[in-house]
């Protein structure tokens, strides 16, 4: 009987100069390629606006996505923010999508090299998943918060610092110490949510397809599917909350 | 007490609440959509947004329980 292989951390396939690249990090150049393939199809099969459009061309399907989802962020923030917000708003879902949904493909996971690891040879998977790995949601978290803050002062100028030192009162000055805190566990509770959410998910997969191979695996598939959208989603929509919580002038809160 | 045992009540007390919140999100989310149906999308985004919160305090001890059962 095969051994059942989890690793809470990537295992790292080969290094470059000192620093390990891991598995996970292959998978993210995967979903890098395969977005810039994207574009490059969509850019040279383009018809322009003056031609007759073709219907459910490849295009219109690019097109559909991107309005639709522009609608809804202009649902939350508003037509004049949601032109400034959305490329960000629109890269973390699309990139955490795409990232979540490729843990699932065959071949992810189970293709891999037999490799000593700490005196006795073990399976290393070749790919796996990119958002399973605490590192790349960390980065990603980090992002996020970082944008938030920088969009902060640029709509604020330097009063969106009152946020965090607010000396008018002294409940205003507690609050704003709990505001400069939430901030970092801000970051970890993105990080720990996307990976929580996509690593349990693997770890699910696995154990089912270890359990009961046939048929069992097909609902947790879908689930995992769904989990994989609505995490992206979460990730995405969390961010652009706090953008805009950071960017209303205090005049207009109410 | 073995490692699985305490793996295993981790996780457990640590969904619990978690779910519970997740409930009273959704039930009280559906009794405002039902006083004021026009308002659907704005109560559904918040909704969503209730339940992340919620979760991710389910998914940091499941973490944790897997970080002890792995490691």
């Amino acid at each position: 009987m095969s051994q059942l292989h989890i690793s809470i951390s990537a295992e790292p396939i080969f290094s470059l100069g000192g620093f390990n690249i891991t598995n996970s990090m292959l998978t993210s150049v995967l979903v890098t390629v395969l977005f810039i393939l994207l574009i490059l199809i969509v850019s040279k099969t383009t018809r322009k606006s003056t031609k007759p459009p073709k219907k459910y061309s490849f295009q219109s399907i690019v097109e559909f996505t991107i309005e639709s989802f522009y609608e809804f962020v202009k649902g939350v923030v508003g037509p004049v923010k949601a032109r400034v917000f959305f490329p960000l708003i629109a890269t973390l879902f699309f990139y955490i999508l795409v990232a979540n949904w490729m843990g699932l493909l065959p071949g992810i996971g189970s293709i891999g090299l037999i490799k000593p690891v700490e005196a006795e040879s073990t399976f290393v998977p070749l790919f796996r998943g990119a958002t399973a790995d605490i590192n790349t949601t960390l980065a990603l978290a980090v992002i996020s918060m970082v944008m938030v803050q920088f969009y902060g002062f640029r709509y604020l100028g330097l009063h969106y610092l009152t946020k965090f030192f607010n000396f008018k009162s002294v409940m205003g000055f507690f609050i704003g110490i709990l505001e400069l805190f939430s901030e970092f566990s801000k970051i970890i509770s993105f990080t720990f949510r996307l990976f929580g959410n996509i690593f349990a998910g693997e770890v699910l997969l696995s154990v089912i397809a270890f359990l009961v191979p046939i048929f069992a695996p097909l609902p947790f598939l879908g689930l995992e599917v769904f989990v994989g959208v609505i995490q992206a989603l979460v990730f995405a929509m969390l961010t652009l909350v706090f953008i805009n919580m950071a960017t209303i002038s205090h005049e207009e809160e109410y | 007490m073995d490692t699985n045992f305490v793996v295993g009540l981790t996780i457990a007390i640590g969904g619990m609440g978690p779910a519970l919140a997740i409930g009273l999100i959704v039930g009280r989310a559906l009794e405002a959509l039902g006083r004021n149906p026009e308002a659907a999308g704005k109560i559904q985004t918040n909704m969503i947004l209730g339940i992340a919160f919620a979760e991710a305090i389910a998914i940091y001890s499941l973490v944790v329980a897997l970080i002890i059962k792995f490691t």
